[in-house]
């Protein structure tokens, strides 16, 4: 078999794996709840009957392995379970399924990180790149003395600044609402946005630069200099074909930063997202909900990162040009 | 061969010349040589640590203590002169509760670093020595956890055990001593197959003393300037939590839920800029110690690494 296939499906199994132990994990937390949550989450005038049949349910009257292999069947065929809000003492079922409440706010969220990652990604390769091949001007300084601060900056605080900044510009609550055109939802997006951007720049900007500057720092590109190559061809022709795989895993890496990110930005302007469904569902512990919205991050931080490790494999030249 | 006694070395006529400095004399000639950003680092780091401890004979007020009048504004927006930063939704004094927010939000914060050292430093030394069966399956399961966002994990728990401090302290910990476990190996590993270390374990060191007196040591530099590093982190994320609603909860003042409480009137910083101070000035706070924190990170890593520009 071709080396470089050969490794990508070794990665991809792994990923797999990985999705499977954690998928497991995070169905275990259901198990570790303390005591009898039928009776919690349906109120102290339950009655047996109907915490029994709650109980039923969830199938807590099943071993472990089998509730497990049930869950993700039907995780696998997009049924995520039931809420827990919405249940009432006296055994009426108001609850609503999971999936319905996680799909609009998903793409929501989709289309919030997308936004963002289409501004910063070629900002920050490009402020990475320039800062490396001008390393010590005064450019690069400025470049990394903002982005050294703009780091260590909590997103409340830098989302808190904009807003003093830019409130009289663009909206401070970023309710999107289906019906919107597409204008008003960029306008209302703005602001988490821009907040996103600047956290996700610095981070990414430092990282191309690190790179890039280790590998313009290598002999051969010593050799291609002193040999009387011009600057773009040293550039694009010996070191452009090892510069993808970490300027890929920069961007992989800061797009799953960005998934976690949106957590803390999503609830600073009321956006209707899935980070903010999250923190709603764990302070009600909905726990379905919040399940399924740490499988949904979980699952694309994982993705995301083994995407990276693939592109890193196909386009490493050692492994495409065996010897 | 024997050294004949009347015989020149360079080495001997140096070694009786050189002063042996005392440490503190070591310390103070690296700290005159320490750059600005890094002095500023270590003396805003100062100030909080002042304030954390010596926080109650230093605020005005009781920590819970509730005025007759609500969201005052500052004093030089025209407040009562006796809250310097006003009052919150519920009437406390705003300069208290950032008094003692200091000392629960960095205490909170400094244990649970310390705990993630204790849990990821041991297992980390422990997996670089044993290299059997034990590091293999502790270095596989801190892959998995690290395959998930912390921040997401930890709101996953947090669902589970509720939102007390311990079990705030105790999830944030071993979430975040996977990174302590990954340094700690990989620094580890190359100490341990350093032939001092095999001496110790010949002579019947146990375990314990080995790990404690042949390598930490050794792995101490890289070791404290995690430990800024992830204090930073942890911070960041309790910060975070609190704001988010799920960390240190009510009465206990913090900046995280100060700065939860303070936004309510965000949506109309447009019209006045002052409403945003409420939740400007406690996450300022947050913002400030992190960058100090980092600043002396930074120049530690430069020092003890002789790390050059470039990284």
């Amino acid at each position: 078999m071709h080396p470089v296939l050969y490794t990508v499906l070794q990665r991809l199994g792994l990923g797999l794996l990985t999705l499977f132990i954690v998928s497991i994990i995070i169905f275990s937390s259901i198990a570790l709840l303390p005591g009898d949550f039928g009776q919690q989450v349906l109120g102290q005038a339950a009655l047996p009957e109907t915490v029994e049949a709650f109980r039923r349910e969830l199938g807590l009257d099943k071993p472990a392995w089998l509730r497990y292999i049930d869950w993700i069947a039907a995780v696998l065929q997009g049924d995520l379970g039931t809420s827990f809000s919405g249940r009432a003492s006296s055994g009426a079922d108001a609850s609503r399924s999971v999936w319905e409440l996680v799909a609009p706010r998903l793409s929501n969220t989709l289309f919030l990180a997308g936004f963002t990652a289409l501004i910063a990604v070629p900002l920050s390769l490009f402020l990475g790149i320039t800062a490396a091949l001008k390393r010590n001007s005064i450019y690069d300084r400025s470049v990394n003395a903002v982005t050294l601060t703009t780091i260590s900056f909590p997103e409340f605080f830098l989302a808190y600044l904009l807003i003093v900044v830019l409130a009289g510009i663009f909206p401070t609550l970023s309710n999107v609402t289906p019906d919107m055109s597409l204008g008003d939802r960029i306008l209302k997006i703005a602001l988490p946005a821009l907040t996103m951007t600047l956290v996700i720049v610095a981070h990414m900007m430092r990282m191309t630069r690190a790179a890039l500057i280790n590998l313009l720092a290598s002999p051969y590109i010593e050799m291609a200099q002193l040999k009387g190559a011009s600057r773009a061809k040293v550039i694009i022709k010996h070191a452009l074909p090892n510069a993808w795989a970490p300027i890929a895993t920069v961007i992989a890496f800061n797009l799953a930063y960005l998934v976690v990110g949106v957590v803390v930005v999503e609830v600073v302007f009321v956006y209707p997202g899935i980070g903010q469904l999250m923190v709603d569902s764990v302070s009600s512990r909905d726990i379905p909900v919040a399940q399924a919205c740490a499988l949904i991050f979980a699952a694309t931080y994982i993705l995301l990162n083994l995407m990276a490790d693939v592109i890193g494999i196909v386009t490493n030249p050692r492994l495409l040009h065996p010897r | 061969m024997t050294e004949e006694p009347q015989s020149y070395s360079a080495a001997g006529e140096v070694g009786q010349v050189r002063l042996r400095r005392s440490y503190g004399e070591r310390v103070w000639i690296a700290l005159k040589k320490a750059p600005i950003s890094a002095w500023f680092g270590m003396i805003v780091i100062a100030i909080y640590a002042f304030v954390a401890i010596f926080g109650p004979f230093l605020a005005p007020y009781g920590e819970a203590e509730v005025f007759a009048k609500a969201d005052e504004p500052w004093t030089m927006f025209g407040g009562n002169p006796a809250h310097f930063f006003g009052t919150d939704q519920i009437g406390r004094d705003v300069l208290t509760r950032l008094i003692y927010g200091a000392r629960n939000t960095i205490g909170i914060a400094l244990v649970t670093t310390l705990l993630s050292f204790l849990i990821g430093g041991t297992l980390g030394l422990v997996a670089a020595i044993n290299r059997s069966w034990l590091d293999q399956f502790l270095s596989r399961g801190v892959d998995v956890l690290m395959s998930i966002p912390s921040l997401i994990f930890a709101l996953m728990l947090l669902s589970i055990f509720g939102s007390s401090i311990p079990s705030l302290v105790m999830i944030i910990a071993v979430l975040d001593s996977t990174r302590v476990f990954r340094l700690t190996r990989s620094v580890a590993a190359n100490v341990v197959v350093m032939d001092y270390v095999e001496a110790a374990r010949l002579r019947g060191e146990g375990i314990g003393w080995v790990m404690r007196k042949e390598i930490l040591p050794n792995i101490m530099p890289p070791l404290v300037a995690e430990f800024g590093l992830r204090f930073s982190f942890v911070f960041l994320t309790i910060a975070s939590l609190s704001f988010l609603g799920l960390g240190i909860q009510p009465p206990t003042a913090d900046w995280g839920s100060m700065v939860r409480d303070g936004s309510r009137f965000i949506q109309f910083v447009a019209y006045d800029w002052t409403l945003a101070l409420p939740s400007l000035l406690p996450a300022g706070a947050v913002a400030l110690l992190t960058v100090a924190v980092n600043f002396v990170v930074d120049w530690f890593l430069h020092k003890t690494s002789g790390l050059r520009d470039d990284h």
